[in-house]
């Protein structure tokens, strides 16, 4: 499949009355791609996705797709399908109705229609179940027809709001990895809207997080998990421990008097804030730190089973969590006293 | 659980108050009509209980089905008419602002209020010669002197609407609030223009509420009797006219017993036959 769906925002707000939704975001998303918009309810994820599904207009700001401008086109002339967030389903039709509606409108052929509706059928593993009425569907297989539906003009943009919400843990990973297999095999340029960042990380190929109507970071997943540039991207991909420390200016941090050397980013000086996610810090026994090592007392632990967590109080604001596999974990007891290390590549300053 | 309780006391309790409402309000009042349809009226009197058909046989009068196909006639007619204005406005009350969606309800069903004789009067007078509304269309030059437009069949089917409506909006309106909009946005992203969504999906949606709609319209003004006495030639009156001045004016108590009974029983006829036709359309779908 050719590459199309390359999307550009310039400048874009919306506001509803006196509430900003969306404060100003530009954004160049490449074709062929699973790009997620990632953040808290309220942050203007979901306003973003329908401005540019056409289904609200922005205040200001100016999109474009393939370089056509489509700020003025109403959702009808868009080319692009779309999976709601209730799904949206049409009650009144079976599932082959659903799914060919879209070819309906245009006036498809009978024949070329069940033939489509066929092949979206298989495409989602939903073969033979044409006849079904929707409400004798569960719930993936109603997820199914949505993205099918959407599928079926094949659009040059595939957008999806929150589409797993309603499903429970289990089904939700299933249906995220099929979406992503699919999406791959299509090639299809698709943006998924999500408050799950286990969700933007199994998905896709490139974070957008927002907040507050503004971009806070776009980058692949990894690389926001790794590097966050700011402490809400730190705080809400994950868990992570935020120290507050005094930049020296030379590559060494001051943390509650404790020396730490980071890599990279600490060449300014003054109040700076250091992120370490709970996997990369590290308990020693001996309560003597070290360089980039807090004493503290422990004040609970915790076996999940596939992760063993201990939270010690180092005196620096909130508990420091350390996370490890319960495989090479040293025991603990509460209220040991003990030292957290926290290596110098898995410091990352966050503000500067 | 599949297996059926034996229902409770508690239950037999609380269903014996809608069950007594409707015995001693609908079922004795209908068997005392069904009754009295067969006694014998005495001129110049009242009526004495006997059993007889002359009211049954006098009912199978020419005039008399003629009424009765007139006034199935308008009132369908009203139905549509009423269903045609009220269910896009009440789609796009649905989908206003709430400030301006409750103002504009409000005003509406403030229309409840109105007596069907003070509708009657009202109409009466808006479409009457010495003051009604020809008078604005001449006073602003559009016409030479001022007519009356009742009574005519407009106005009798004006009126039917017009005391209809509010009562078709508060049926539609439930359905109408719950549709989710992502249903309608949905067929936008498929292609479909405001106008297509509104007739692929937003109508065969909503289809049994406006059946629904449709039946209660009909069923209420077949009933209405002052309208058409007001607003109508007698070529225009309803089998509901005949039935008042049968009872009022003639004292003929029996005989509109007997054409009250008919015309419910045509009634039932019109709407079973509508609901037959929308579950055969529905099953087809």
């Amino acid at each position: 499949m050719d590459v199309r769906g390359g999307l550009r925002l310039e400048g874009l707000v919306k506001r509803f009355d006196d509430v900003v939704a969306v404060a100003g975001v530009d954004l160049e998303l490449p074709p062929g791609k699973l790009i997620s918009f990632l953040g808290p309810s309220g942050c203007g994820k979901t306003t973003m996705l329908r401005m540019i599904a056409g289904l609200e207009h922005p205040t200001e700001g100016r999109i474009f797709l393939d370089d056509d401008d489509i700020t003025d086109r109403p959702a009808y002339r868009r080319d692009i399908g779309m999976v709601f967030q209730s799904l949206a389903l049409f009650p009144h039709l079976n599932v082959a109705g659903n799914i060919g509606y879209g070819l309906r409108i245009r006036g498809a052929e009978k024949d070329r229609m069940a033939s489509r509706v066929r092949e979206l059928l298989d495409l989602v593993s939903l073969e033979g179940l044409g006849d079904r009425r929707i409400q004798q569907l569960s719930g993936g297989q109603r997820q199914r027809v949505a993205t099918a539906r959407a599928l079926a003009l094949e659009p040059r943009l595939f957008l999806l709001d929150e589409p797993l919400s309603a499903l429970d843990a289990n089904l939700r990973e299933q249906l995220q990895v099929e979406l992503r297999l699919l999406q791959q095999q299509l090639g299809i340029s698709t943006i998924i809207v999500t408050h799950d960042q286990r969700e933007a990380m199994t998905m896709s190929d490139l974070v957008v997080v927002m907040n507050a109507g503004r971009i806070e970071q776009v980058g692949p997943p990894l690389e926001v998990y790794r590097r966050p540039g700011s402490p809400f991207v730190a705080g809400f991909i994950g868990r992570t421990n935020l120290l507050v420390g005094e930049a020296a200016g030379d590559g060494s941090i001051d943390i509650a008097g404790h020396p730490f050397d980071v890599t990279g980013g600490a060449d300014t000086s003054g109040e700076v804030t250091v992120s370490v996610r709970p996997e990369a810090a590290q308990l020693v026994a001996d309560a003597m730190p070290g360089r980039n090592s807090l004493p503290g007392t422990v004040v609970f632990v915790r076996d999940l089973g596939e992760l063993f967590e201990c939270f010690v109080d180092c005196g620096v604001g909130e508990h420091v969590i350390v996370a490890g596999s319960p495989r090479d974990w040293v025991p603990v007891q509460q209220g040991a006293e003990v030292a957290v290390l926290f290596p110098a590549e898995a410091c990352v300053v966050v503000t500067s | 659980m599949s297996v059926r309780e034996k229902p409770s006391g508690r239950t037999l309790g609380v269903l014996a108050f809608p069950v007594g409402m409707l015995v001693v309000f609908f079922l004795i009042p209908f068997g005392i009509m069904v009754a009295t349809s067969f006694y014998h009226r005495v001129p110049g009197a009242f009526y004495t209980p006997a059993f007889e058909l002359a009211n049954w046989q006098r009912l199978f009068q020419p005039v008399f089905l003629e009424r009765a196909l007139f006034s199935i006639w308008i009132c369908l007619l009203a139905g549509v008419v009423c269903i045609t204005i009220a269910f896009p406005f009440t789609y796009f009350l649905t989908r206003m602002r709430r400030r301006a969606h409750v103002a504009l309800l409000i005003v509406v069903l403030s229309a409840l209020s109105l007596s069907e004789v003070i509708v009657a009067f009202t109409w009466y007078i808006l479409l009457g010669r010495a003051s009604g509304v020809s008078n604005i269309l001449v006073w602003l030059g559009l016409m030479n002197q001022p007519t009356a437009y009742q009574p005519s069949f407009e106005a009798v089917l004006l009126g039917l609407c017009y005391i209809a409506f509010p009562y078709c909006i508060l049926t539609l309106y439930p359905q109408l609030t719950r549709l989710d909009p992502e249903i309608t946005e949905a067929a936008q992203t498929l292609g479909a223009s405001p106008w297509r969504t509104f007739w692929t999906v937003v109508v065969p949606i909503a289809r049994p509420i406006v059946m629904a709609g449709f039946l209660l319209v009909f069923v209420f003004t077949l009933g209405s009797y002052l309208i058409a006495d007001f607003l109508g030639r007698p070529e225009h009156w309803t089998l509901s006219v005949f039935i008042a001045n049968q009872a009022s004016a003639n004292a003929n108590v029996p005989f509109a017993a007997t054409m009250a009974i008919f015309l419910t029983l045509l009634s039932l006829i019109v709407v079973a036959f509508v609901g037959l036709i929308e579950s055969r359309t529905r099953r087809l779908m």
